[in-house]
């Protein structure tokens, strides 16, 4: 059917139009001469209200507007790994050959390549039967991802065509299915989704694998689980990016997507020229090879930033139902609910709290309950893990954004003002920051880390906890009229502060740590705790048990033991025996 | 020719509401002629089926719903611009306010501008030396960066971007290319005369485009005075290859122009009344700083802004922060203190600084220096506030130290003279001096090899 409104309204990206009693809510539609892409959002009577995804300046009423007959949707097909794309799923490298250094409007819908030729493995016979979900051909996407090619969710058959194996366009007919009804489905590499609508699954799982990041303060005190959500809110300066960009290099995820959700430019050019050069400790391959970007800088346009988290979910759900581990960075998740809150505004909608929409929570619940380990309509497992981070205004967390996130999320990585002014990196409050994956995950520990890790753990962060309460007396009277086992409590917090919780991201070493080293450097410093405390109990004063080279010894481990050489640390835990040893030594005479 | 409305339904602060009227496209500007004699101008800015809002550029005081002839010109706001721009000065709309020739171009540059796509750009890694031992050390300037200058009233930002113009040097370039874009936005007459003595003091005159929205000037100009700004430098940098050097100020004054536009319009008000798109609006003039691939220019963009109250966590610093890379804060207490130029080292950073110094671009030790020496100013403050306390008697061998350090740190290496220009080597070598105060176990961001080759050497 032939459908066409007619523009009557324009205001920014909010537009609206008449004579669209035809069209659907979520439909995308093209808009005027320039074919501007918008989505229907809602419709009244005769008249449709339009949020557009590029600019509309020159837009008059009387323009015409197209529908498209989808929801906005992106195509789901070999090509989407190592490519960068804006928030409606459009190349921007290909954007740059149409129209050089600057993104023009009514450039249109493009996607993936189509020319490009992928080499096939047809994994089925004619004469099977297929069901939804199920795996029919492997495409080596990359040297580390193999794209498997799966029949469409609600599509069913028997094979009754199937093509050699070889080289193949997207859009190549490679198998044909008959369903029940006789009705035949040509499959090609493309699934088209829309995007606002979670993939299916057979069934969730629980959790009970650790995404390992090679941060110590996650991997040890914080940590994120595979299929998990987390948030790390902090104020400007406080680090979010470089966390986020830690995540993206070094955790344990199969592939990542990393969502640059209205945020810096430049910073979007930074991953795109380090990513290639950089290598996946477990693959020897560059990171590139996994990871999926998706940048909607603040200066693009804003309705398009509002899809882009949209976007990225859904080629991380896809990946998933492949039976990949999915690590999803959203970069930032404020910035989406500003482009809420924005377009709520052109609307004219009730606000809630500080002009956010009503329905602020409840996307952001649909949002990250699109994370979790599940097992698709194949059989495989795969997960998706959310990261989101959130920029609350002056650093306040009690702003909705920040309030309505730790809601939906169960681990809350607060950075710390304080901190980052100090350079103590990564800035997250080791006393406000929680984890219910800690709990999740113990018998994962136990088996893969060691027995005693999360003792130790708790151990190191009650030090924490009494080292902060000490400090507000230090603060008061000085930290010379402490009795010696509290000023020990203090030496040890420092050691834990710059030698395990401080994480240098730019040092060869330091940037990644193998969870044995992690652990090994626990077990290090409490070692060094008890032998200390043994020493005080015999009333040895403090300036001789604080012995500085010692100390610095086991603060400098982060930069001296390679994750290669972690037997090297056994070395530093002789070098303590060795001290403490001659030091009770020496005073058994003394305090006699 | 389109044709003439003569009447105009209604007048509403800036606002002015014409119906009746097709063809319009959004975003455009109509000429109103008032009383046949002095043209404004005005921009569409909401349209409602035939009913069309737009915001008059030099006011509406004077109109009435009679006295004018409006014009619809079919096009958004544009500027001429050529080279013949360098040395002159401009309203906050693109007209030449120097008695001096229309500029003469065919192409006309649409001032709203595009975003720059991030495939398209380079990440900035070329240090510029402005001469400043607390920027050049501790968070140093990057070309293609977008660097604000956090300040207060009565603060002297003034003067430091001055002192930045004039010294500021990009290590082993061409020198000779670059210009200055100046943009002011609702400054007192004293400060935008103050930036131009200071221009032709330097020689640099010639090589400055200004656009001039002073405080009593029309607060809609104020709203295009930026981006008219930044579509030159776009011009300068992208299509004559030039380094710009952009400075806007007073981004406080834009920032109070788009609320009191937004109130205007009558929108959902967000946070202390600023709309709820001003993180967008300000990325769309902040993000237009940077380098692309293939070209020879580039666009580093300093702004400044007077925090209200001295308040980091107002909506104005606190969203400029989160789209800049980075921030220079200015603090009150060391102005009091009379050291020039009064940075206040533990908030301000440089987010690009990582990337464009080291071995290759400063000096190797660079980047340990700076973190120790924000790591320990950092505990000069806790140890101050415990001295404020217990007395200074009290304190610790070592925490003396630590006073003695952050004293000197202040009053030798932050504090230095208006026309001082230090070179990178010198200040990097009096920071090891000053650290050299404290005992070399105190110094935990150094890399040991690098502490043993500067340490008290």
């Amino acid at each position: 059917m032939h459908k066409e409104g007619i523009v009557t309204f324009i205001n920014g990206p909010v537009v609206k139009a008449e004579n669209m009693s035809l069209f659907k809510v979520r439909e995308m539609v093209t808009i005027g001469q320039q074919r501007l892409i918008g989505e229907v959002i809602s419709i009244e009577n005769d008249e449709a209200t339009i949020q557009v995804y590029e600019e509309t300046e020159g837009l008059k009423p009387g323009e015409t507007v197209k529908s498209t007959g989808s929801p906005l949707s992106v195509k789901l097909a070999p090509g989407m790994i190592g490519n960068i794309f804006d928030g409606i799923q459009r190349p921007l490298k290909r954007i740059d050959e149409i129209s050089p250094d600057f993104i023009p409007e009514g450039i249109g819908l493009l996607s993936l390549d189509e020319e490009k030729k992928w080499e096939v493995h047809i994994l089925v016979e004619e004469g099977q039967y297929l069901k939804q979900g199920q795996v029919f051909a492997h495409v080596p996407e990359t040297s580390v991802i193999t794209h498997k090619l799966m029949v469409p969710p609600g599509i069913e058959g028997k094979v009754i065509f199937k093509k050699e194996n070889g080289h193949y366009p997207i859009r190549e007919v490679l198998i044909k299915l008959e369903d029940k009804t006789g009705t035949v489905h040509e499959l090609n590499m493309i699934q088209e989704w829309p995007v606002r609508t979670p993939r299916p699954v057979s069934k969730r799982r629980a959790i009970e694998e650790l995404l390992v990041t090679g941060q110590r303060v996650l991997d040890i005190f914080f940590p994120i689980a595979k299929g998990g959500a987390a948030a790390v809110p902090g104020g400007f300066g406080t680090g979010k990016t470089v966390i986020q960009h830690q995540l993206a290099k070094w955790s344990n995820a199969d592939i990542i997507v990393y969502i640059g959700c209205g945020e810096r430019g430049n910073e979007m050019t930074n991953v795109l020229e380090e990513f290639p050069r950089l290598i996946d400790p477990r693959t020897q391959r560059p990171i590139m090879e996994r990871t999926i970007l998706i940048a909607n800088t603040s200066n693009m346009p804003v309705a398009a930033r509002e899809a882009s988290i949209y976007t990225g979910i859904t080629m991380a759900e896809y990946y998933r139902d492949m039976g990949y581990d999915v690590a999803i960075m959203a970069d930032s998740t404020s910035r989406w609910a500003e482009a809420l809150r924005e377009i709520s505004g052109r609307l004219e909608e009730m606000p809630a709290e500080e002009g956010y929409p009503a329905y602020l929570p409840s996307r952001l619940a649909e949002f990250y309950e699109r994370a979790g380990v599940a097992e698709s309509l194949n059989g495989e497992t795969g997960s998706i893990t959310i990261i989101g981070a959130v920029s609350p205004p002056g650093g306040d967390f009690s702003e909705p954004v920040t309030e309505s996130t730790k809601r939906f999320v169960s681990a809350f990585l607060a950075l710390d003002r304080a901190l980052a002014y100090a350079r103590h990196y990564p800035a997250i409050n080791y006393l406000i920051s929680y984890s219910a994956y800690v709990d999740m995950l113990s018998d994962w520990y136990k088996e893969n880390v060691g027995e005693d890790l999360l003792d130790l753990r708790a151990k190191l962060l009650s030090i924490l906890q009494e080292e902060k309460k000490l400090m507000e007396i230090v603060q008061l009277v000085g930290e010379d009229v402490l009795p010696n086992d509290q000023r020990l409590i203090l030496e040890i917090a420092r050691v834990i502060k710059n030698g395990f919780l401080q994480q240098n991201a730019l040092h060869k070493t330091d940037s990644f740590v193998s969870l044995e080293k992690q652990y090994k450097m626990v077990k290090t410093i409490y070692h060094l705790y008890e032998r200390a405390y043994k020493c005080i109990k015999l009333g040895i004063p403090i300036s001789q048990i604080k012995d500085e080279k010692l100390f610095d010894e086991i603060i400098k481990i982060k930069y001296t033991v390679e994750n290669d050489k972690i037997e090297l640390i056994d070395k530093v835990n002789d070098d303590i025996d060795l001290y403490f040893d001659e030091l009770e030594e020496k005073y058994k005479d003394n305090l006699k | 020719m389109r044709k003439e409305i003569l009447q105009i339904d209604k007048i509403d602060g800036p606002l002015i509401i014409l119906s009746n009227i097709d063809g319009v496209s959004y975003g455009e500007i109509i000429d109103i002629l008032v009383d046949d004699k002095t043209l404004r101008k005005g921009k569409v800015v909401r349209i409602e089926k035939d009913k069309v809002v737009a915001e008059v550029f030099e006011g509406t005081s004077g109109l009435s719903t009679r006295n004018v002839r409006v014009r619809f010109t079919g096009n958004p706001l544009k500027i001429p611009l050529s080279k013949e721009i360098l040395g002159r000065t401009f309203n906050g709309i693109g007209e030449p306010i120097d008695f001096n020739s229309p500029i003469l171009s065919k192409e006309k540059y649409n001032i709203n501008g595009r975003p720059m796509n991030p495939v398209a750009r380079v990440y900035p890694r070329d240090y510029i030396n402005t001469g400043i031992s607390a920027i050049d050390a501790l968070m140093t300037l990057i070309r293609g960066q977008k660097l604000p200058i956090f300040s207060g009233n009565g603060l002297p930002h003034n003067e430091l971007a001055v002192q930045i113009v004039k010294q500021a040097k990009i290590r082993g370039s061409e020198g000779g290319n670059f210009a200055i874009v100046f943009g002011a936005m609702g400054v007192k007459h004293d400060d935008a005369d103050y930036f131009i003595k200071s221009f032709k003091e330097s020689g640099v005159l010639e090589r400055v485009v200004m656009f001039l929205n002073l405080a009593d000037d029309p607060i809609i100009e104020r709203i295009s005075t930026p981006r008219c700004a930044l579509t030159a430098a776009e011009y300068l940098a992208f299509e004559h290859n030039m380094h710009i050097l952009a400075i806007l100020t007073d981004m406080t004054s834009y920032c109070e122009a788009l609320r009191e536009m937004s109130a205007a319009r009558e929108e959902v008000p967000s946070r202390k009344g600023y709309p709820g798109y001003m993180y967008s609006d300000l990325a769309g003039i902040y993000e237009r700083a940077g380098q692309i691939n293939g070209k020879g220019g580039s666009i580093t963009l300093l702004p400044i802004l007077t925090m209200p109250n001295d308040d980091i966590t107002h909506p104005i610093p606190d969203l400029t922060g989160f789209i800049t890379e980075g921030q220079i804060v200015l603090g009150r207490e060391l102005y009091q203190r009379n050291i020039y130029p009064p940075v206040a080292v533990l908030p301000s950073l440089s987010r690009l600084m990582k990337d464009g110094i080291g071995e290759k671009y400063t000096r190797e030790d660079h980047a340990d220096v700076a973190n120790q020496i924000f790591s320990s100013y950092s505990k000069v403050q806790e140890i101050r506030d415990l001295a404020q306390i217990i007395g200074e008697e009290d304190l610790s061998e070592i925490d003396r130290k630590y006073l003695e350090f952050g004293r000197k740190f202040e009053e030798e290496f932050l504090s230095q003279r208006k026309d001082e220009n230090r070179s990178i080597e010198g200040t990097l070598d009096l920071a090891w001096k000053l650290l050299s105060i404290l005992p070399i176990e105190e110094l935990d961001r150094v890399d040991p090899k690098i502490a043993q080759k500067y340490y008290r050497r």
